[in-house]
This record gives C-alpha cells, structure tokens and sequence, in this order.
C-alpha cells in the first residue's frame, strides 16, 4: 500500500509537467507556424494584390506603429492622451523642414525628429505628470491643438498649405517611390514596433507601469517613483509617434495641417481602446478594426465619426477592457 | 483712439467673453469636484444649447417674434431641457462608470462628446448657422467706451446667472450637499444624503447653465456652428484649473481672468488674433507648473 502510494504521488507531478510541457510546446508550435504564415502571406502580399489593397495593407501598418505607441502611454501607463496626432506632426514636420527646406538625407532626419519628440514630451509631460493623472488628457488635448495652430500660422512650416518636395529616402542605393517599396518599409517598421513594444512590456519599467497603473500609491509606497515612470512612457511614446511621422512625412512627400487634426489622434485613441488597451495583438486587432471597417463600409461615410462614438460607449460600458483584454497576470482568486 | 479707451474696451470685452467661459466652466468645475470626472462633453451641452435656443427660436419667432422676451423665454426653456440632457447622460453613460478606473470613464466622457457633436454635425449638415435675433444693434457710447444694447444685457445676464449660482451653492441646502459630496462621498451617504440625486443636479444646473452660455454665445457671435463647444471646453477646463478645479467661485474667477488675458493678450505687438487659443493654452500650462491648485485652490494631499 505504502508502495502504491509514493508510486502516486511520484506520478502525478510527473504527469503534470508532461502535460503542462506539451501544452506548451502545442500552443508555441501552432503560434509559430500562424506567425510564419502570416509573415509569408504578408511579405508576399504586394505580389500579389493591386495598389489599392497594397495603399490599405500600408496604412493598417502605420496604424499599427502609431498606435502601438500610443499604446505605451495609454494602455502601459494608464495616461489618456488626446493628442496624439501633435507628437505625430512633430515627426513630420522636423522631417519634413529638415528634408525639404535644407535638403537632408532621410534617415538623418529621424533622430532630429525623435529630439524634437522628446522635448515636446517633456514640455507637456513634465508640469503635468506631477499632477493628478487624468489633467494629461485636456493639456495633451490642448497641446494637439496649439501644434496645429502653431503649425498654420509659421512661415517655416508653409501655413495652412504645408509642406511639398519631401525627399523620398534611399535605402541601398534604391530609391523608395513605389507603393510596394513603402509596404515592405511599414511592414518592417511594424514587426520593429511589435519586438519593442513587446520587449517594453517585459522589461522593469514595463512591470513598474503595470504596476502604477493598477494601484499608483502602492506601487509609490514599494519605492517605484510614479512621476519618472509616467514620464518615460509618455516619453518613448512620443518618440514613437514622432518616428512614424518621419516616415508619414517620407511616403507622402508633402504634409498640411489637415493630416494632424483632434479626430486624427481620436482615431489612434481607437485603435488603441478597441482591440484592447495594453495588449499587442489587441492594438493590432484594433487598428485593423480602425482602418478596415471604413473601407468596407463606405457608405457610412459621414456616419462613421457617430457609429464609433457609440461603440466606443458600449464598449466601455461592457467590456471596459476592450474586446481582447490583457489577461492578469496575477489572478485575485489564489 | 487713446492707449487708454483701447485698454477699456477690452476689459469690457474680456469680461464678456471671461463671464462665458465662467458659466461654462462652472459645470465643468462641479461636476469634477463631485464625482471627479473631466467632464468632456461639456463643450458639447454648450453646443447644444446654442442649437436648441436657435430650434426654439425659430419656431417660436412667427408667434412672439425674435426680441428679448422670445430670447429669455427660449433661454429658460432651453436651460430646462439641455439641463435634463445633462442627466440623461450622467444616468446612462456615467453613472454605471463610477466605479470603473479613471481611464474608462475619461473615454466614456470622449465617446458621448463624439457622439453629440457629430449628431448635430449630421443634422446641421455641418455648416455655419446664423443665429437671426432681432434686437437692437445700434452703438451707443458709454464715456469713451462703445457699447450696444445687446451686449449691454449679454453681460448683465451672465453676471446675474453667476451670482444666482453661487447664493444657490452657498446659501440652499442642496449647495451644502454638492459641497459634502465633494469632500466625502461615502459619508454622505451615510449621512443620509441621496448621493445619485445630488449627482444628478449637479449635472442638471451645469448643463443648463453652459447652455444658457450657449444662448449667449449664439446671439453674441451671430453664428453658430457644430465644433463651437470643442474649443469652450478647453478654455473652460482652462479657467476651471486656474480658479482652482472643483471650486465654483474660482471657476467664474477663473473664466473671467481668462477672458480678459485673451482681451489684452492679443493687443500685444506680435500676437494676433490668430495666436489667441495657443496663447491661453500656453498661459494653462504655465499655470499648471508654477500653481498648479489654482488661485483659490489649497494644496491638499490625497487621502487612500
């Protein structure tokens, strides 16, 4: 009897690593194989389609980037932020001046665009975080607007009209001008943005938003310092915005005002609060969300603003996390 | 004109446009001292009562006509009914947000903002509407100040709203109860105050008021126009913060400051008309740096 016993209780566990093993590995396998096909059929895709799918393929991509920022800010840190399309300017604009106006190579212009982002960032973010939370969305709110008035009324910025003659970038001696050139770079800009938002996640200061964004004065009791942190997401976020502005500014080659407006940043905001605040594959699920719908319904055209107003109510109203929520990490029930 | 007669008409006019912004600003202001929400349609009840006050007038302008007595009947009119669209709203959208987190119901406010204004952007078919009133628009002169009637009533009328609002939250009962609400919601309760319908009025009275602001606006501007509430919001979270948020005499204090910065700030060398909004906002953000609890406000330490 005694025999059986230890036999049992030596089973189970094996049994249960096994078990949880092949799960596991299952889930992984099947994961991969859906990341590579995915990856294949997208990497193939412009072969295949015509420029008009290939220019949505392209926009969901900058979606994906941009609001994968955004998403730092929002989902990471809990911080709504309203005007998100500024710190996009910011990264067009800075390329745009530097591009057209001085003739600089495009690449060059991205770290000038990511310091003007950061500066920005901390202009808004440093008298405002120290605050109660919630004060970011109408400065940030405020701050979407100034940017675009700013840009409207200076010269350097060409007024209402904009900005033309933005140089396309080279990359290895190929000129980028075709749609299919600047869906592989969104493409490439995307998986980038998924391995650094996932990386982010992951990291200490990822943990610490989590943290803060759960409970802020217990996480400021266990020595995590809520204003440095909120300010560093704000931050890369910005950055992040700024960069796929630089490459907004590259595609399009001329930038007015007009492309950085209040529904612009409410469209990313979206996105963002859609699929599901703080996830990857929800913002991704929430921009193709953003950016599909519209084209297959175009004939709610003027109605579109309305019908998302309503949905984003019902959504807060029922699944406040989103339609595919974060899963805690932590469950409550142990 | 003199230096001085330019500096006077701008304190009239800055106290015109100031006394708009406090009425706004002080739903605003009420409604985040109570259940600390930013309240972010506000903007759009102000919209609304500018578009309900232009309804009513032109239905009503064939019987009574479009002079003051049609405006102040369809002024009170109004302020009742957009007054109720204030709780309809605080009942379906907010009320079961209350203990949600704070980002949840920040976004439940942005999704009813949206779908306010883009209601009457679809019925307005998003054009410019004239406000048709017919009152008298003949100057008059006032010392070197140049007056005219309307604005002459326009002014006396917000003040007057102003300070019935604030004997209403200093002197009635129901004043107290939004002030205690303030400072502890879960004691009132057991105190015996019925929180939701002290809510509830709260929202009633700011949205009538920022509607009366509305009315206002309308007959002062001449047109109207859907997006007019987005830009009143930011100014009166503005004013509120300056006043000190949560805090209604600071919240009339504030828009009235507000009002007359933007009146003297544009008079400055430099600074046009087409910098007023990036000069307020700018002034906000100064504000929120180097005093952040307002002018009225006490540094206080959030209880757990």
């Amino acid at each position: 009897m005694a025999e059986t016993n230890k036999k049992t209780k030596l089973k189970n566990p094996f049994e249960g690593i096994i078990d949880k093993l092949f799960i596991m590995f299952e889930n992984k396998i099947y994961l991969y194989g859906f990341f590579a096909e995915l990856v294949i059929f997208l990497v193939i895709f412009p072969n295949t389609s015509s420029r008009f799918t290939q220019e949505i393929m392209t926009n969901l991509f900058f979606y994906v980037v941009v609001c994968l920022g955004l998403n730092i800010i929002v989902g990471y840190a809990g911080l709504l932020h309203l005007g998100y399309a500024a710190f996009f300017a910011v990264g067009a604009y800075t390329t745009g001046i530097l591009s057209s106006r001085m003739g600089m190579d495009f690449w060059l212009t991205i770290p000038f665009s990511i310091v003007a982002a950061v500066i920005a960032g901390l202009a808004i973010g440093f008298p405002t975080l120290r605050l109660r939370g919630d004060y970011l969305a109408i400065v940030t709110l405020g701050f979407g607007e100034i940017t675009r008035l700013t840009i409207r009324n200076l010269d350097v910025t060409g007024g209402a009209i904009g900005l033309i003659g933005i140089q396309r970038p080279e990359f290895f001696g190929i000129t980028l001008n075709q749609i299919s050139h600047f869906y592989y770079m969104f493409f490439i800009l995307a998986i980038i943005a998924i391995i650094v938002s996932h990386r982010l996640e992951n990291s200490r200061m990822g943990r610490a938003w989590e943290y803060i964004r759960e409970d802020e004065d217990a996480a400021a009791a266990m020595g995590i310092n809520v204003v440095t942190s909120r300010l560093y997401a704000f931050v890369i976020g910005s950055s992040f915005g700024a960069v796929a502005g630089s490459f907004f500014a590259a595609k399009m080659t001329a930038i007015s005002p007009d492309s950085f407006m209040f529904i612009h940043s409410v469209m990313f905001l979206m996105a963002v609060v859609l699929g599901g605040m703080g996830k990857i594959p929800g913002v991704v699920l929430g921009s193709i969300l953003v950016v599909l719908i519209p084209e297959v319904a175009r004939g709610i055209g003027p109605y579109r603003l309305l019908i998302f107003g309503f949905l984003l109510l019902i959504i807060m109203l029922y699944r406040p996390q989103g339609i595919w929520p974060e899963k805690p990490t932590i469950s409550t029930d142990e | 004109m003199a230096l001085h007669e330019i500096l006077l008409q701008q304190l009239f006019n800055g106290l015109l446009i100031g006394s708009f912004y406090g009425l706004v600003a002080i739903g605003y202001s009420m409604v985040y001292g109570i259940i600390k929400l930013l309240n972010f349609a506000h903007g759009d009840i102000y919209m609304i009562g500018a578009f309900s006050g232009l309804i009513f007038l032109s239905i009503a302008s064939p019987y009574i006509g479009a002079g003051w007595p049609s405006l102040i009947l369809g002024m009170l009119i109004t302020m009742l009914l957009v007054g109720l669209l204030g709780v309809l709203i605080q009942r379906v959208a907010y009320r079961p947000m209350l203990k949600a987190p704070r980002l949840s119901i920040l976004i439940t406010a942005l999704a009813v903002s949206m779908i306010l204004y883009n209601t009457v952007m679809l019925l307005s078919a998003g054009r410019y509407r004239a406000f048709n009133v017919d009152v008298s628009s003949e100057s008059f002169f006032l010392g070197p100040l140049r007056l005219t009637e309307t604005r002459v009533v326009l002014i006396v009328a917000a003040f007057a709203l102003m300070f019935i609002m604030h004997m209403f939250i200093t002197k009635t009962m129901y004043g107290k109860a939004m002030r205690a609400i303030s400072l502890d919601r879960d004691t009132c309760q057991l105190m015996g105050i019925d929180v939701f319908k002290i809510i509830a009025l709260t929202f009633f009275v700011g949205s009538a008021l920022a509607a009366a602001a509305g009315i206002m606006a309308g007959v002062y501007y001449g047109t109207i126009h859907f997006f007019m509430g987005f830009l009143i919001g930011l100014k009166a979270f503005t004013a509120a913060v300056i006043g000190g948020i949560g805090i209604i005499p600071g919240a009339m204090l504030g828009g009235l400051l507000l009002g007359l910065l933007e009146a003297f700030g544009t008079q400055i060398p430099f600074i046009g008309t087409e910098w007023k909004d990036v000069f307020s906002f700018a002034f906000l953000i100064l504000f929120l740096i180097f005093k952040p609890n307002g002018l009225l406000g006490r540094s206080e330490s959030e209880r757990m």
